[in-house]
């Protein structure tokens, strides 16, 4: 260990105070490909410092950004949960792609039987295929979830974020209005402001849940900013001449995600519930659109699903599939984004 | 292992017995340098409010409560209090993270406080802070080329965006580090390390002067005197002027040419190093110096300690006329009326030597053996 | 690491009844990384009236030995994996859990340095004190109080029955650190540990903590325990001094001689490292380098790396502590060399 590594180079045999040698040995030891073959024993020394994983000193500057998705194209559970929500995705634009029949043409002699060769996961109480409905589902319940989350999202981060760094009176002003939207109960907000709409789209049910569920992240946005700006590192970027934006952007937005990451990744699945709930009480998508959420609450009426399972098992597998990938994503992003977990 | 190598302070450079380096300029009281830095009044108030919506002003923690001195150019002011005294408020208006509620801090004649926008920028890079807490110091989630690079992203005249990173990395030499570690993350690094990549950030604009507010008390002994030997060779090479807060006094002595002595928001005492350290005329001082432990168990007999009694008393409501005279050994009815001016006190004014320095003491007198000689 | 040569064992005072004997203790941290050895082989004494002081930088292991003493070690991931821990003639690694817990508080007691965490900050003070005589002795609550006002005169805290109801934050540092003493005195302990009990406290209030707690300790005549990174602090209270290194205790000397003539390289880096009032120099003579990560202590004497006198025998063997003088000894193969100098 007292021995220097050869090929390190050995700032501390040249002169220092940026003099062109010093400056030299830097640039030769990031292009010498000996240097990129980390010694035993060369790693950093502190007790934190893993061992030699590093890639080296490469030319290329590394951020977090691309450290990020460095990790994350490495990382199975993303893979996996991306793959999931890809096909989603396709299934949600294409249905068609892997349902031939039409969701909507049902036979009612053919209630609750069940699986049949082609027709894999049975027939529901309106005697329709449950297979091709729980494929044309997604398109309504994957575009719920996922707009209504980002939604949500975007406006409580943005809302809360910067209540949380500018504080003042937009923050008490802030914190006043979380507080009234925490009052109002989900179900009743529901029942009075998609009642007054008169015709409802998937768009309708969205905007209500955005409106609703923003409060939720600005609260946990506006902690964690407050949190993030507390660390001297922000102040360090402040003397140093740093802008509101730079200080926003750089220093506290990727301290500050991870929680509204985890928490709006499992609010997707909640919301996909709701709209089901909504429509089971009258109030969300009406019959003709095609929903996992309508199909579970369908099913769950005067217990049907006792004498035929499947009709709930499916699409309930779906939703539960779907949430699943999601807060696998969020889990994944959020990891790679914290340097120490690597 | 590298760091024998890079971090270690066995660097030829390092020791100046080899007389590389020039020699530090001894303290020269009598021949003072151009000021660079210089501070009047200063006053920093935080309001205490009372109620949700509608805030009313209760009252004020005077953490800055007048503080005046000047830093020259080259030397190394070193501030030294206990906790609350305010001497990490004076670092943060100086570094202009703070806005004062009175007073004015000159950097070459222009008033600081005054200044915004582009103008507060241009000044902001000549004035550097160094932080205490090299855990939260740091961006974690960025490389630490970013984080030494991050000055020049903000002033990007300071280097051409090709010449960024080989400066970075110049930037990492220079303060013991491998220049190969710009892609690492600051967890990957100990204390000490950690505290070389921020006062690498801090030098990278090249800047005249640098506040370091504690910055080896949070490191273990055998690594503080890696980073003092480090911030003194710096300051030979790059003609830094230093202000130097901590609450060590040992360390204090150590770096600084001259030293002010801080109670509760107000500058007790001040002078060069040799006379506050040994010829110590305010009682707080002369308290807070017998109270330092000496590394040494037969120093205790040598010398006088004074014990003093109670706690610093709250910086919102601070006893009138001298604040520290609920603590003093030697106050009188006086000491509540009158608040004493830091000057040189009246009793020494005539007095040949170093107890003839500014003291903020009705009763100022040189006290023999405080420190064990 | 294999115990092969034998330790001997640091010579304790003759004369006043020994209270703990640790015996080549053993501790162990599983981490994420692999096994951090922590504690490697420490053997310390106590006797009843003598304060010994453990001193060490962070990683040293003296945190931990103190943990592993009291019967406080985090488990998992923590665990004791070898040795004994003798106190008042009974093995606490061998009692079961229940026994411990008897010993603990009653019979040793342990200060912490953040006084303000390890006070319940909803209970008063006089409350918190006087739990300890409700639970141990059974005592009624006005019993209790009138306990909690005595202790708390008897750490020199000024009004004590006007601030006997008081909540912790309502006390300077200085206070809340001596209700900490008080609470480790209530049930008149005999050995009391305290890790850095001073170093969160101003440099005036360390002075009377310091002074307190040395005159508490000469009237009970208890055993006390003072771990520090702090060479000044220990120098007037400690009468022996066991230095710790990278989980080893590598120097063990009454005080006076430690300071006079220290005989490992470490205690002296150590002491030469640091600025002192009394000798204005140039430049530091630091310790070079860093303390080794304890997943990867280094072969043979683990200060090698860092050593100044290193030679090739100390890449290789492990230094047993040798005995270097009466009460003294030292784990450095070259000790001779560095008495010699002095």
């Amino acid at each position: 260990m007292v021995e220097r590594a050869p090929e390190s180079p050995s700032a501390a045999d040249e002169p220092p105070a940026g003099s062109p040698t010093a400056a030299a040995a830097g640039g030769g030891g990031g292009t010498g490909a000996a240097a990129g073959l980390a010694a035993p024993g060369e790693q950093a020394p502190g007790p934190a410092a893993p061992p030699g994983t590093e890639p080296g000193p490469s030319g290329q500057a590394r951020s977090l950004w691309s450290d990020a998705w460095h990790d994350l194209r490495r990382n199975p559970v993303f893979v996996v949960s991306a793959l999931l929500i890809l096909f989603l995705v396709l299934i949600s634009v294409w249905p068609g792609l892997i349902a031939t029949r039409n969701p909507l043409s049902c036979q009612l002699n053919k209630s609750l039987d069940p699986a049949s060769p082609g027709h894999w996961f049975g027939y529901d109480t309106q005697g329709c295929d449950v297979y091709t409905r729980v494929v044309y589902g997604a398109r309504t319940s994957v575009t719920v979830g996922v707009c209504a989350t980002l939604g949500v999202a975007v406006a409580g981060s943005v809302l809360g974020g910067l209540a949380g760094f500018f504080g003042g009176w937009w923050d008490a002003l802030l914190s006043r209005v979380t507080d009234v939207f925490f009052g109002i109960p989900i179900m009743l907000g529901g029942l009075v402001f998609l009642s007054m709409t008169g015709s409802r789209s998937v768009w309708t049910v969205i905007a209500f849940i955005v409106l609703l569920g923003w409060p939720q992240i600005a609260r946990i946005a506006r902690g964690s900013v407050i949190s993030a700006k507390q660390n001297d590192y922000v102040q360090a970027a402040r003397a140093l001449g740093a802008g509101n934006a730079r200080m926003l952007v750089r220093h506290i937005l990727p301290n500050a995600v991870a929680p509204v990451i985890v928490t709006a990744t499992i609010a997707l699945g909640t919301y996909i519930a709701l709209e089901a709930t909504l429509s089971y009480l009258g109030v969300g998508l009406q019959p003709p659109t095609v929903s996992w959420g309508a199909d579970i609450s369908d099913a769950s009426q005067g217990m049907q699903f006792r004498n035929a399972p499947h009709i709930l098992l499916y699409p309930a597998a779906a939703l539960s599939l779907t949430v699943l990938a999601f807060i696998m994503l969020g889990d994944a992003v959020r990891d790679a984004l914290d340097p120490k977990l690597r | 292992m590298q760091s024998d190598s890079l971090d270690g302070t066995a660097r030829p450079q390092d020791g100046e017995g080899l007389g590389v380096l020039p020699e530090k300029e001894p303290p020269a009281p009598h021949a003072p340098r151009e000021a660079i830095l210089e501070v009047r009044d200063l006053v920093r108030h935080f309001p205490l409010t009372q109620g949700v919506v509608v805030k009313r002003q209760v009252g004020a923690v005077k953490a800055v409560d007048g503080v005046s001195f000047d830093l020259r150019r080259g030397e190394t002011l070193g501030l030294v209090g206990e906790s609350g005294c305010g001497k990490s408020t004076v670092a943060k208006l100086v570094t202009s993270l703070e806005t004062p509620t009175a007073g004015s801090i000159l950097y070459k004649g222009e008033d600081v406080t005054r200044l915004s926008g582009r103008a507060l920028k241009a000044v902001r890079r000549n004035i550097q802070m160094v932080f205490q807490d090299p855990y939260t110091s740091l961006n974690p989630r960025m490389t630490v080329g970013d984080i030494v690079g991050e000055p020049f992203d903000i002033h990007p005249e300071a280097a051409p965006r090709g010449e960024r990173r080989r400066r970075v990395q110049e930037l990492l030499d220079v303060v013991g580090l491998n220049p190969e570690y710009v892609n690492r993350y600051p967890h990957q690094f100990s204390g000490g390390q950690r505290q070389r990549i921020g006062i690498a950030r801090g030098l990278a604009l090249r800047p005249e002067v640098i506040v370091a507010d504690e910055p080896v008390s949070a490191l273990d002994v055998s690594v503080q005197a890696q980073v003092v030997n480090l911030m003194e060779r710096l300051q030979d090479e790059f003609g830094l002027s230093y202000v130097f807060i901590a609450h060590d006094l040992s360390v204090v002595r150590h770096i600084s040419d001259r030293v002010g002595v801080m109670y509760l928001g107000k500058i007790v005492e001040i002078g060069t190093e040799r006379e506050i350290y040994e010829h110590p005329t305010h009682p707080y001082t002369q308290a807070l110096l017998s109270a330092v432990p000496v590394p040494d168990p037969s120093a205790g007999e040598r010398r006088t300690r004074i014990v003093l009694e109670g706690d610093v008393p709250s910086p919102a409501n601070p006893p009138s006329g001298c604040r520290f005279r609920t603590r003093c050994w030697r106050a009188a009815d006086r000491c509540a009326q009158e608040e004493p001016v830091l000057q040189v006190p009246a009793v020494l004014r005539h007095a040949e030597g170093p107890a003839h320095h500014p003291s903020a003491c009705h009763y100022a007198e040189e006290k023999e053996r405080i420190v064990p000689g | 690491m294999t115990q092969t040569q034998t330790q001997p064992v640091p010579p304790s005072p003759s004369g006043p009844e020994r209270l703990l004997e640790v015996r080549d203790l053993h501790v162990e941290f599983r981490t994420r990384e692999g096994v951090a050895k922590a504690v490697n082989g420490v053997s310390l004494d106590v006797a009843e009236g003598e304060t010994l002081a453990v001193l060490g930088e962070s990683g040293s292991g003296k945190s931990v030995t103190a943990q592993a003493v009291m019967g406080i070690l985090d488990t998992p991931p923590g665990r004791v994996t070898g040795g004994r821990i003798l106190f008042e003639g009974r093995d606490l690694l061998a009692l079961r859990e229940e026994e411990r817990r008897s010993v603990r508080g009653a019979r040793m007691a342990m200060i912490f340095q953040d006084a303000l965490s390890a006070l319940n900050p909803v209970l008063s003070v006089g409350y918190q004190l006087g739990e300890m005589f409700r639970v141990h002795r059974g005592s009624s609550r006005k019993e209790a109080r009138e306990r909690a006002v005595e202790l708390m005169e008897r750490v020199r805290i000024p009004a004590a029955r006007t601030r006997v109801d008081d909540y912790p934050h309502q006390f300077s540092g200085g206070m809340r650190q001596r209700i900490m003493i008080a609470m480790a005195l209530a049930l008149e302990p005999r050995l009391i540990i305290a890790d850095e009990p001073t170093t969160a406290l101003d440099v005036t209030v360390q002075a009377q903590v310091m002074e307190l707690l040395a005159d508490l300790q000469r009237e009970f005549r208890m055993g006390l325990i003072l771990i520090t990174h702090d060479l000044g602090v220990v120098a007037d209270v400690a009468d022996e001094i066991v230095v710790m290194y990278a989980g080893r205790v590598v120097e063990s000397a009454p005080v006076r001689e430690l300071y006079r003539a220290p005989a490992h390289p470490y205690t002296k880096g150590l002491l030469d490292s640091i600025p002192r009032l009394d000798q204005k120099g140039q430049q530091l003579d630091a310790v070079k380098g860093l303390p080794p990560s304890l997943l990867r202590i280094p072969p043979g004497c683990g200060f090698h790396p860092r050593c100044p006198v290193a030679r090739p025998l100390c890449h290789a063997d492990e230094p047993p502590l040798y005995e270097v003088g009466r009460g003294r000894a030292s784990a450095c193969h070259f000790w001779e060399e560095l008495l010699d100098a002095e």
